[in-house]
């Protein structure tokens, strides 16, 4: 019972358009304030930090190979180890998710662009800037950060020159976002086609609005945290500092504060993303629309009262760590019953399997299964035995690759012959995606097992009794590396040319984006359309 | 690589792909799950494990079932015709209770275990565990016996980079310790861990006990292990360089045992007790080790090969004006360390050879030209 779409007539009309069209060279991007070409850019800019992430964890791989030290240092294992994370949190996931929320979202709403575009251009080059500052401190006396990325004093306060540039390219990373998410709420508030009630908005939209609150709400808490770092490394603050009368446990407190509903901020617009599609390729509206709302809504708020299940080993009363065992169960409840719903939209569909939907499909099976270890580490008990274990590793790594990046991939398979104006190749975005899902489950599955068996994270060097499972992760890791330059080509390709897309590109899909021709015109919805 | 450990790396690759390929039947060797470990306490936890994995593994079947179905059955190439319901009441409300149901069903043996974890009453001894980059620090308190723990010098070597040792040929390779933590059987017995410079974390899987040693706070935690024998466990929170390389050992005696351990190192034994060790190994080792090897394995990783340090944490040797200036001082920070910084004595660590032959190697080495020689013997008498 999904909304209807209807695009005015005026929609169709492109070339005898008055309006001008793209400008040319380099300003075009530099001074950018279209919502396709940042969306662009943004888009760009992920797969390149997906890459030097990637890249990064090859070497980390490549010394996990097999026991012994074979390449590189502890410390620079530590830095790459750190810096991964970092990168691909905030340079790979988070970006796409922008690039696609703003290539989509003024779309998928009818309006002509995103309400501040001007602001909209600052978050996106703000982003070559934070990382600059990033990388940068690989090149620096002292190294790269490598206390991981959770960053806990004292030993963060170890860091050499690199630490003021760490903190600098948070806060910097921290403000693009809080724009980008400010960006997104306005124009979702306010520059809806006026027939599109809230509860007509297709569900990426809504997965993004919930995040933007997210975004909100947590990154100014993070810039808190790491400036408060900056004044005990330079101004004697001793905030974190027992011996100053600080407590080092409270920066965990306040991280994590921010770091739970940041996991959301990585996997709700993936929800959305498969909710889309899930629809289109079954040919069956999505079944239960409202209840997707409210179980993303609330996700979304549970997200802030769980954060202290990554710390039950910090030595907490016993009430605080059995409040934050019940309310990390709790959080089960709405996720299972997403779940549940992809694949009631599934029943009785009559469903094909182009790409988007065999990368979705393994979303929900994948992410189900990261959701399952999710639901063993809240049991306090256990988790005492799987704290900071290849077990945690192995969860998150299933709930962001095969899940938030298997729906970004998702996302940009369905909607590429929207931007592109042309058709992916079928055979080898299906090769890509077996590739990457076979792979995916051979690194990441073993390292349950490293977990539970008793092996560390963030080690250089293991036992002998590891040095099995680890040479399997690692062939995985080598594999899905290499896959992903198949991706690479594929997205060249069907930049290039192709065969023609329509209009509707799929089988009948929902959504006002499939009423503008492809690739879509660099102007869209100047005029709002009727949805009914 | 050694030529052996070539060969044998090929052949694992091959086992391992071949692995992937046939059946997980051939992986039963492998270790795939949590251990049961020594305690009532760890055995609980154990079951929990198993009983939540159990729960996730039926309701993955039934889901991915219902979803499997459904990609078989209703396909468009088998001529499926799409229905149009998108939502029904009643199906979410049992999809939502019964999830409810199972948790609060989970939840309940799960608080009742963290109660007993959280127990300390009546525990019999009690040691004072304290992290330091990169070694443990075991306190027994009401005795005078309190020790290092640091990763055994065959693991040590053997994990430098490109070190030329094959892990393989090295017992218990990085989980052995050169004096583990010795305790009763049948005891209850409270740690209270803190740390000494970054957060460390101490766990033991055998004994189901995690618990972050953080500078300034103490931790407390209990086990009581039923059965005598070695249990292995590493640092678990990053704490720096060596993080990978503080193992965890503790050595569980019969009651008997242990009060014969007990007394031995007790009553002003202390230093007698590591001469014991350092004593048998110092002359062999002194011939084998250089002031270089030495310093490479026990100092490198804060004041780097090149001695430059990582300023601002570490200092740089090569410009230190105490490595430069008189001798006593030098070897004072180095027995004895700086109360409050990473650095730790070292005179309950290192021989006296061992110590003078580090000494010297610093005051020599990167272009210094100090020309002194430091003698076994000064060590001794600074002791
Ligand atoms: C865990 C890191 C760490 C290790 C390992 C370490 N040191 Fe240090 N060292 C330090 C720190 C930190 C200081 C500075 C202490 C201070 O603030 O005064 C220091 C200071 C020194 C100094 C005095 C430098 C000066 O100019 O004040 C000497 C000499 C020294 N260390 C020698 C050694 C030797 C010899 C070893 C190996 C046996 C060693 N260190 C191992 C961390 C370490
Ligand atoms: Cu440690």
């Amino acid at each position: 019972m999904g909304p209807e779409y209807e695009a005015t007539a005026d929609q169709h009309h492109v070339d005898d358009h008055d309006h001008h069209g793209a400008p040319s060279g380099i300003k075009r991007w530099l001074f950018s304030t279209n919502h396709k070409d940042i969306g662009t850019m943004y888009l760009v800019f992920s797969l390149l930090m997906f890459f030097v992430g990637g890249a990064m964890i090859m070497i980390v791989r490549a010394e996990l190979f097999q026991p012994g030290l074979q390449f590189v240092d502890p410390a620079f294992f530590n830095q790459m180890t750190t810096m991964h994370a970092l990168v691909m949190v905030f340079g790979a996931i988070m970006p796409a998710f922008v690039g696609l929320a703003n290539w989509m979202i003024p779309m998928m709403v009818g309006a002509p662009d995103m309400a501040l575009p001007r602001m909209n251009n600052w978050s996106f080059w703000l982003l070559p800037v934070g990382f600059t500052f990033l990388i940068a401190t690989l090149f620096m006396p002292g190294g790269a950060p490598a206390a991981g990325w959770t960053m806990y004093p004292p030993l963060v306060l170890q860091t050499g020159d690199a630490f003021p540039f760490l903190v600098f390219a948070i806060h910097i990373l921290g403000a693009s976002s809080i724009m980008g998410a400010i960006n997104i709420i306005v124009t979702i508030m306010n520059m809806r086609a006026p027939t599109m009630t809230l509860l007509k908005m297709p569900l990426f939209v809504w997965t993004w609005f919930i995040t933007a609150f997210l975004l909100l709400a947590a990154m100014p808490v993070f810039a808190g945290a790491v400036t408060m770092l900056l004044f005990d490394q330079f101004f004697g603050a001793h905030f974190f500092n027992a011996a100053g009368g600080g407590d080092p446990v409270m920066f965990q407190h306040i991280f994590w504060f921010f770091g739970h509903p940041e996991v959301y901020i990585m996997i709700l617009p993936a929800f959305g993303i498969v909710s889309e599609i899930i629809p289109t390729f079954a040919r069956k509206p999505l079944f239960g629309y409202n209840s997707m709302v409210y179980a993303t809504a609330s996700i979304a708020v549970l997200s802030f009262i769980v954060w202290a299940h990554h710390m039950f080993t910090v030595g907490m009363p016993l009430a605080g760590q059995l409040f934050f065992m019940f309310s990390t169960m709790l959080i089960a409840v709405p996720t299972g019953v997403k779940v549940f719903n992809w694949i009631a939209t599934m029943w009785r569909g009559s469903m094909t399997f182009e790409t988007p939907m065999l990368f979705s499909l393994a979303f929900v099976f994948l992410f189900t299964i990261g959701g399952f270890s999710g639901l063993m580490l809240a049991i306090t008990p256990v988790d005492f035995q799987y704290h900071d274990t290849y077990f945690v590793v192995a969860h998150f790594h299933y709930v962001l690759v095969p899940g938030s990046l298997f729906g970004i991939m998702a996302g940009v398979y369905y909607w590429l012959p929207k931007w592109t104006g042309h058709i992916v190749d079928e055979k080898l975005a299906k090769m890509h995606f077996w590739l990457s899902a076979i792979f995916v489950n051979i690194t990441f599955f073993p390292q349950h097992f490293l977990g539970l068996a008793g092996m560390p994270r963030r080690i250089p060097d293991y036992s002998t009794q590891f040095a099995d499972f680890n040479m399997m992760s690692s062939l995985g890791a080598f594999g899905f590396g290499l896959s992903q330059l198949l991706f690479v080509y594929i997205v060249y390709q069907t930049v290039k040319g192709g065969k023609k897309a329509s209009s509707e590109v799929w089988d009948n899909p929902v959504g006002l984006e499939w009423t503008v021709p492809s690739p879509a015109p660099y102007h869209t919805f100047e005029t709002a359309p009727e949805v009914r | 690589m050694t030529n052996s450990s070539g060969i044998r790396l090929a052949g694992k690759i091959t086992t391992l792909l071949a692995l992937m390929t046939i059946a997980p039947a051939a992986v039963a060797d492998m270790v795939l799950n949590l251990r049961r470990g020594v305690t009532d306490i760890s055995q609980t936890v154990y079951e929990l494990h198993m009983l939540i994995l159990w729960v996730c593994v039926v309701i993955a079947i039934v889901v991915f079932g219902v979803m499997i179905v459904s990609i078989i059955l209703h396909r468009r190439s088998r001529g499926a015709e799409a229905a149009d319901f998108s939502h029904s009441t009643k199906a979410e409300l049992i999809w939502t209770i019964i999830p409810v149901i199972i948790l609060v069903w989970m939840a309940v043996p799960a608080a009742k275990t963290l109660v007993v974890m959280e127990d300390f009453r009546d525990s019999e001894m009690t040691i004072k565990v304290t992290g330091y980059q990169w070694r443990w620090h075991y306190a027994y308190l009401g005795t005078e016996v309190d020790f290092f723990s640091s990763l055994a010098r065959s693991s040590n070597i053997a994990r430098q980079v490109r070190s030329g040792v094959d892990p393989f040929s090295v017992d218990n390779y990085l989980l052995d310790v050169d004096k583990p933590m010795v305790v009763p059987v049948d005891t209850k017995i409270r740690l209270l861990i803190t740390a000494n410079d970054v957060i460390h974390s101490w766990w033991m899987p055998s004994f189901a006990v995690k618990k972050d040693a953080i500078p300034g706070f103490i931790n407390e935690i209990w086990f009581k292990a039923n059965e005598t024998g070695t249990y292995r466990g590493q640092c678990a929170e990053l704490c720096g360089r060596g993080h990978g390389f503080m193992p965890i050992v503790v050595d569980v005696l019969s009651k008997q045992d242990y009060a014969a351990w007990i007394d031995a190192k007790d009553g002003g034994e202390t230093v007698a007790m590591v001469d014991s060790t350092t004593a048998a190994e110092a002359p062999a080792v002194a011939e084998e080790l250089s002031g270089e090897k030495l310093y490479n394995i026990s100092c490198s990783a804060c004041h780097q090969v090149n001695g430059q340090g990582l300023p601002p944490a570490f200092p740089s040797l090569v410009d230190s004006a105490m490595v430069k200036g008189p001798v006593a001082k030098h070897i004072d920070i180095v027995m004895n360390g700086r109360v409050g910084t990473a650095m730790i004595g070292f005179s309950t660590q290192l021989g006296d050879a061992e110590l003078a032959a580090i000494i010297n190697y610093e005051r020599n080495a990167w272009g210094l030209n100090g020309g002194d020689t430091v003698q076994a013997s000064d060590i001794a008498a600074a002791r």
